[in-house]
């Protein structure tokens, strides 16, 4: 794997990490907030977080589809897979998010036809191979997800796949973004931007953050050098006093995004007025409907959705991880009555749900210091 | 599967131009994968590294980016294998 050398070497790491803790303002913090999931993952995973000195923390942002479903929306799923003529298709990572009377996993073991599928586009061939039921996809994701529902709509009306519908729960990423610059919970200092989703929005629907918020944001590859090259250009920028976008991950991230995937988003979607984040309440304009073109295929418009919002258990405190106003370890439950087994809260359930990802890593570094607190 | 995860292949040919359908070769696992989101015309695909997404191409990658993208999924272990296994059982058509 020779090309890889160059994203891993340990002097240019070392290097980036001196360069990083030169460029802190003697006697001033950073919070610098990492939007997805993926670079919480990978800063957990590479210990990036124990690197950076004192003066520097990262804060784990909403980008991590799984954990922003809300608890009404699983159950909305799990009606729907209840009926019998229903074979109800969803993601992997979705079986397990707790409704507020089990997950998808508890309905198919009392005999839901539940399946999971790798591509929205299975569900469509499922849809062809059994037309004499129902197939429901449980879309979920941001916008790195949103286009390929899109596409996979385009082609079952193309088609007139008629047993073919779609519950959508695709997000946006702004106005999670918005809402947290706009809390007073937190005072953040520069953003991670996401690198996936990015690749298609491109990086002009950011600009808002330093125009209105005086923010800076720098779009990250994944790797761990990536990441810390952006942390790097964050405080480059704050140094300089400069306060703009930018794209270290250009060779993946084009400026304008896809345009074929935009394109088809906007022929397929239209925002809701509002919708309900796991943790961060309803945020308008913040989730994707089926627009009017594609009324046929939308499940909530073929079926009776009970709809109803569940406020999250007492003891989960995903809301607070979320927003970044506490880190997984300093929730009551994680680690004992919370675990990627047996989770209480979305965090836990998806491998880039920073409390899952700091399970699998970050514990161990920090173990000792922390595990006797986390004891409920 | 992992809902952020995005996975390099390799295009081994176009299998149908109109519903923008391709061969890809993920860590010698051959699956129909939709290319429609690629600004590229899909004569041209051949060959070429993408980013898999949820069984779409995202976007196109050089091989430098594709072979440290691999490395970094074949790290996270687990996460990956499962992703491959799912890979594995689908059937886009």
């Amino acid at each position: 794997m020779r090309f890889a050398d160059e994203f891993r070497d340990a002097a240019l790491g070392r290097a980036l990490c001196s360069e990083i803790r030169a460029l802190v303002e003697p006697g001033r913090t950073y919070k610098l907030m990492e939007v997805c999931g993926g670079h919480t993952h990978s800063i957990y995973r590479y210990g990036i977080d124990g690197l950076l000195g004192d003066a520097v923390e990262l804060v784990h942002g909403p980008g991590c589809p799984v954990c922003v479903l809300p608890m009404g929306r699983v159950d909305d799923g799990i009606a729907l897979a209840g009926r019998p003529e229903v074979i109800f298709s969803c993601f992997g990572d979705v079986l397990r998010v707790p409704g507020s009377h089990g997950s998808l996993l508890d309905a198919r073991a009392r005999g839901a036809d539940v399946r999971v599928v790798y591509s929205p586009l299975d569900a469509l061939a499922i849809a062809r191979q059994n037309p004499e039921r129902e197939v429901v996809f449980f879309a979920i994701g941001f916008e790195t997800t949103a286009p390929s529902t899109a596409l996979t709509l385009k082609r079952a009306k193309a088609e007139g796949i008629a047993n073919f519908s779609c519950l959508c729960n695709h997000v946006t990423i702004v106005p999670p973004l918005r809402a947290l610059l706009d809390s007073p919970d937190l005072r953040l200092d520069g953003f991670i931007g996401p690198g996936h989703v990015s690749t298609v929005v491109g990086a002009r629907p950011f600009q808002f953050i330093p125009a209105e918020y005086g923010r800076p944001l720098v779009i990250s590859g994944f790797e761990p050098l990536d990441v810390l090259q952006s942390i790097h250009m964050l405080l480059a920028q704050l140094a300089d006093g400069r306060c703009e976008v930018e794209n270290q991950y250009s060779r993946v991230v084009a400026w304008d995004g896809n345009p074929r995937a935009l394109e088809a988003m906007a022929e397929v979607f239209e925002l809701r007025e509002h919708f309900e984040w796991r943790g961060l309440g309803f945020i308008s304009q913040s989730a994707l409907k089926l627009s009017g073109a594609y009324a046929e295929l939308d499940a909530e418009r073929r079926y009776e959705i009970p709809g109803v919002s569940v406020a999250d258990p007492k003891a989960c405190q995903c809301g607070e991880v979320l927003k970044g106003v506490i880190k997984p370890w300093e929730c009551k439950v994680f680690g004992t009555a919370c675990t990627p087994e047996r989770p209480i809260g979305t965090c836990m359930v998806s491998p880039e749900g920073a409390c899952a990802a700091y399970y699998s890593y970050g514990r161990y570094a920090r173990a000792g210091a922390h595990e006797p607190e986390v004891a409920v | 599967m992992s809902v952020c995860l995005a996975i390099p292949g390799r295009v081994v040919e176009v299998l149908d131009h109109a519903n923008g359908l391709a061969l890809i070769d993920v860590g010698g696992v051959r699956r129909t994968v939709n290319v429609g989101l690629l600004d590229a015309g899909t004569d041209e695909l051949a060959g070429q590294w993408v980013l898999i997404h949820v069984g779409f191409a995202l976007s196109r990658i050089d091989e430098r980016e594709a072979m440290a993208t691999l490395q970094l999924l074949q790290e996270m272990g687990a996460d990956y294998e499962q992703e491959l296994a799912q890979l594995r059982a689908s059937a886009i058509e």
